[in-house]
């Protein structure tokens, strides 16, 4: 009986992470599915939807020597979840400005508070040491409305951060 | 009117190059039934393509009407079409009915002014924007063998990288 897990990943990037890695799992019968990898600082970072035939043991195992020797720390955690099943976001929120502590648990606040579900959500720190920028970009499904999440950016605009939302209409042809 | 099926990728018919229409007899307009029951019965249903149900000649019909609030030319049957300016770039959220469960960012161009014969083979040229010429480009694209896989740009990073996009020829 095969399950999906997700198994996340994480060391100091060095060019063949990812081929090391997937060969790997490739080499022990495993499918791969939705995933999610990039650096972050000096780290490399996975996270993926892998289908296994066994337990969470036997796919530790099945990455032991790849991890050992690229220095990647794993984590897997068996899932219910499936492939097929996405969620389409409605609703796209940017925010940016000047890096300081809180941003996103104020704009994610007031986006949960007005019925926000965030689907995706990256963001970045650029700029420079004396001044960093603070740039998030978020994809969510609006569980109450876009008017409720128009009325929550503008308490966080009034904040001091630049928001914008804009309408996903996916074109379906 | 019957509906049709709709082939789904990775069906390599889907690549094809779409011949263009010349007999615009009763049979054309059959099929034309035939495409519109499809393309409203299918998810979004805004648009579809003659390939796409496997008939590889340069149709595709488009209706934007139910969607809120746009400007719209309303049910447009488009054989032969061709796009003979564009103007501006956006990007925007597209799936397709021959691609099952994923959507995607792709950039078309804001304006188009299209040329194209009706159902029975009379020419017009009309000016469409925003959705409506998203519709008809990603219906047109099916006709060259494209799908929106081909067009796809990175969710990440486009809020600073839209300078490098270069406009299809």
């Amino acid at each position: 009986m095969s399950h999906w897990y997700i198994l996340s990943l994480v060391g100091k990037d060095s060019p063949g992470i990812v081929a090391h890695v997937t060969q790997a799992l490739y080499d022990g019968g495993c499918n791969l599915g939705e995933a999610s990898m990039i650096r972050m600082g000096d780290s490399f970072t996975i996270m993926m939807m892998v289908r296994h035939e066994g337990t969470i043991k036997s796919l530790q195992t099945l990455l032991s020597t790849v991890a050992d020797s690229m220095g990647l720390h794993i984590h897997i955690d068996k899932m219910d979840g499936d492939l097929h099943h996405h969620v389409e976001p409605d609703v796209q929120i940017t925010v940016y400005g000047a890096d300081r502590p809180g941003i996103v648990a104020h704009v994610t606040g007031a986006l949960a508070e007005a019925g926000l579900n965030i689907v995706n959500l990256e963001s970045d720190v650029g700029g420079t040491e004396a001044k960093p920028i603070y740039i998030m970009h978020i994809d969510g499904v609006a569980g109450e409305g876009i008017a409720a999440l128009e009325s929550a950016l503008q308490i966080v605009i009034k904040e001091g951060v630049e928001a914008k939302l804009s309408l996903i209409e996916t074109m379906i042809g | 009117m019957t509906k049709l099926e709709i082939l789904t990728y990775p069906d390599e018919r889907l690549k094809q190059l779409s011949e263009e229409v010349t007999d615009f007899d009763a049979e054309l307009h059959q099929f034309l039934a035939d495409l519109e029951e499809t393309m409203r019965g299918g998810p979004g249903g805004v648009g579809i393509a003659a390939p796409q149900v496997g008939r590889f000649q340069r149709i595709a019909l488009v209706d934007v009407s139910s969607k809120p609030k746009i400007e719209h030319h309303g049910y447009l049957v488009l054989i032969n079409p061709e796009i003979v300016e564009y103007n501006g770039f956006v990007k925007g959220r597209e799936g397709c009915m021959s691609v099952p469960d994923y959507t995607g960012n792709v950039m078309r161009a804001e304006t188009i002014t299209l040329e194209y014969q009706d159902a029975h083979g009379q020419k017009h040229s009309i000016q469409c924007s925003g959705f409506e010429a998203r519709a008809i480009q990603h219906e047109m694209d099916h006709l060259d063998g494209l799908l929106f896989l081909d067009r796809l740009v990175s969710r990440r990073n486009d809020l600073f990288r839209r300078k490098v996009y270069q406009p299809p020829e």
